[in-house]
């Protein structure tokens, strides 16, 4: 994986030293792992991401580690690139880091690989390194090693980017979707919904104007922080595509589990829901990349939530529902006007590309 | 959010709920034709409030499930044609046809694109003038005004790569299909309002006056329904049978007149099959000979084999209010939302899909 930025190091090639135009855009030669590619590597991705692991430009990162390990791996194909309150780039990077930290891990390390479809703006490249960089940096994240693969025009659709992380579980962490038990407060972390109303806005099929920003970002530091106020977290998941009711059916199934979820407790931001009652669209399947549900005993609640709130990312954390049983894996909504309802799984595809 | 809670308030809703039972309805039967009212009655859980002696049936409103299986299977020949570009609202492309779905020949690689208003059908047009832009025109009174629209738009620009598959659906005839078809005891009927804010109230005067059946004319939440229920139990315990209407704040009693000459100009009533009622005189929507240039069935061979719908499939019975889904040995074990048998399980308005998402 990280061979193609293995050219990296050592004397300057001969015939290299001129620099990337920014206005020019990606060649197929880019991607070829001769002349051009090291010298886009040099100028655009290299100053961005240096690190001690990653500089030493072997063929793969080489590092120390003590413990239980997370690994996971996911690839970011959301269209359009740049969308308010984000780009793929720092959601490729948020989205692995969140997928560890909501197994309490502490995300140490990532891959970064990245397939370009040919006339891509090179100046767009560079962007979205940059949003990459700083998404590592905030999250304390290091970009050990990675790919860049160039394809024929209308291969792909401008950039498609895979991350791949290793973070360290702390000892005595045991959070699994298999763990919810009967009693059980679910608590998110704020609004929902507003990553996938942004990016829907942002593509302007509707013709919609709204100020809504996706909700992007890593919540490993926000993680620590309700990690050190209880150690009886049972459950973290983050509701990415399909939305919250997607991830609570998931994790009923894996707890056999039933859930209860309040529809008046439900944070949804006004913009959000005008969006959804324009579209038909339920803001329960809505994308978020910036949210965690979280699962606790009940009487853990209320330090869990004074910790989240003291998290920037967590301000208007809340109890959304509770575990009401163990029984048959079943999601149930108590509706604003006191009824009770099924909430089902996503069926098909809500918005293609969300992520 | 503005002129939304205060019709899903809990408070009003209960109050309402309480006058309901007060009237202690026996053995009511209230039909709604509207396929929102389907959903926000399963979403919003209204069934659970009110007595048992009232029964909420849905009937034939969702437009995508009164589409009959010859049109589906028509519509999934002209996605085969070449050099077609077939545009649809996304609740027709999972519909099952007889052999295949526009969603699977799309994967097959025919060039399906779904869209929110046939208007966007006229900008593909636009943009890709050396192709057929075909819009498949499934809906009831509340979508056809904006067709005629964009098919006048189609016209004053030249835009004769633009074409619709009419399939039409009138509310009013169905109604009496089904009353004179007497298959159901039927107390009242719960009206749909977008519909009505098109063709106004006097369109049921003839369900009031020659069927002794109350109509009130409803909105989509539930206070809206709540008060229409209330509404027509007064009407059944006081032996009245009017149209009314509840949903004042968009339904005008002579309905949009600007829609309704647009629709004149455009259109003209015509038979049209529907699934689970047969052939319905004058219950369907042609183009008038000025326009019958924009209809994909002038332009296209369209000629389809014998379609056949899965055996057991009892969406027809569904959409008549005859049976209820759970009565379907297919629902919710052959077919789900994911591998559905007819269309009331597809369609995000379908009787079917409602109970299947909200009430298993």
């Amino acid at each position: 994986m990280a061979r193609a930025w293995s050219l990296l190091k050592g004397p300057a090639l001969p015939g290299i030293n001129t620099t990337v135009n920014m206005e020019d855009k990606i060649l197929l030669g880019h991607g070829s792992g001769g002349k051009l590619s090291h010298r886009l590597l040099k100028e655009i991705i290299f100053p961005y991401f240096s690190n001690p692991i990653l500089d030493k430009a072997d063929d793969a990162a080489v590092f120390d580690c003590k413990g239980r390990l997370a690994f996971t791996t996911d690839s970011f194909v959301v269209q359009p690139l740049f969308f308010p309150g984000g780009d793929i780039g720092k959601l490729a990077v948020c989205g692995t880091v969140n997928d560890l930290a909501v197994m309490g891990a502490k995300p140490l390390y990532l891959t970064a690989a990245c397939i370009v479809e040919e006339g891509f703006e090179i100046s767009l490249l560079k962007k979205l390194i940059r949003s990459m960089a700083q998404a590592a940096k905030h999250a304390g994240v290091k970009i050990v090693g990675g790919d860049l693969k160039v394809v024929e025009k209308g291969s792909c659709d401008g950039i498609f980017i895979n991350t791949t992380g290793i973070g360290l579980v702390p000892p005595g962490i045991k959070i699994s979707g298999n763990n919810a038990k009967a009693g059980d407060a679910v608590i998110i972390n704020g609004n929902i919904g507003e990553h996938g109303a942004a990016v829907m806005s942002a593509r302007n099929d509707y013709k919609l104007k709204t100020n809504i920003k996706s909700d992007c970002a890593g919540l490993n530091h926000l993680i620590c922080g309700i990690l050190k106020a209880s150690n009886k977290i049972h459950v973290m998941r983050d509701p990415t595509r399909g939305g919250v009711a997607t991830t609570l059916n998931e994790i009923a199934l894996q707890s056999k589990a039933q859930i209860q979820i309040e529809e008046d407790s439900l944070p949804i931001p006004e913009a959000v829901r005008g969006i959804c009652e324009l579209l038909g669209i339920d803001p329960l399947y809505m994308a978020n990349e910036g949210k965690v549900l979280i699962f606790c005993p009940e009487n853990e609640s209320k330090k869990v939530l004074s910790a989240m709130r003291n998290d920037p990312l967590g301000r208007n954390s809340r109890i959304i529902g509770r575990v009401v049983k163990k029984d048959n894996p079943l999601v149930l909504l108590r509706t604003a006007i006191g009824s009770t309802r099924i909430m089902d799984m996503l069926t098909g595809e809500q918005l293609p590309r969300i992520c | 959010m503005k002129y939304i809670d205060e019709f899903r308030n809990k408070e009003i809703v209960k109050k309402l709920a309480t006058r309901i039972k007060e009237l202690e309805p026996q053995g009511i039967n209230l039909m709604e034709v509207c396929g929102t009212h389907t959903m926000v009655i399963f979403r919003s859980g209204i069934k659970q409030i009110l007595p048992q002696g009232l029964n909420i049936i849905s009937g034939p409103g969702c437009p995508v499930c009164v589409t009959d299986q010859m049109d589906i299977d028509r519509m999934l020949k002209l996605a085969g044609i070449k050099d077609v570009i077939v545009t649809s609202f996304g609740d027709m492309l999972r519909v099952p046809g007889t052999t295949s779905s526009l969603e699977k020949e799309r994967a097959q690689g025919c060039d399906i694109r779904s869209v929110y208003s046939p208007l966007d059908s006229l900008e593909i047009a636009r943009d890709n003038r050396n192709k057929e832009v075909v819009f498949l025109a499934v809906g009831f009174e509340t979508t056809s005004p904006a067709i005629a629209s964009a098919i006048a738009d189609a016209r004053k620009n030249k835009l004769d790569n633009f074409s619709i598959y009419p399939c039409h659906k009138l509310i009013p005839p169905a109604l009496e299909t089904l009353l004179k078809a007497k298959e159901l005891k039927l107390d009242g009927f719960i009206c749909p309002g977008h519909v009505s804010s098109i063709i106004g109230s006097a369109s049921y005067e003839f369900v009031a006056s020659q069927h002794k059946i109350p109509c009130v004319i409803s909105g989509f939440e539930p206070v809206d329904i709540l008060e229409s229920v209330l509404m027509l139990l007064k009407q059944i315990r006081e032996k009245r049978s009017t149209v009314e209407i509840q949903y004042k704040r968009a339904v005008q009693p002579q309905g949009n007149i600007l829609a309704q000459e647009l629709l004149k100009t455009v259109f003209t009533p015509a038979d049209a099959r529907w699934r689970g009622l047969g052939t319905i005189p004058q219950s369907g929507l042609d183009l008038n000979s000025d326009f019958n240039k924009f209809d994909a069935r002038e332009r296209f061979d369209l000629t389809v084999k014998n379609p056949s719908i899965p055996k057991n499939c009892l969406c027809g019975q569904v959409l008549r209010g005859v049976r209820t889904p759970a009565q379907c040995g297919l629902f919710a074990k052959a077919c789900t939302p994911e591998n559905p048998y007819g269309p009331c399980m597809v369609s995000s308005e379908g009787t079917c899909a409602a109970w299947y998402k909200y009430n298993r």
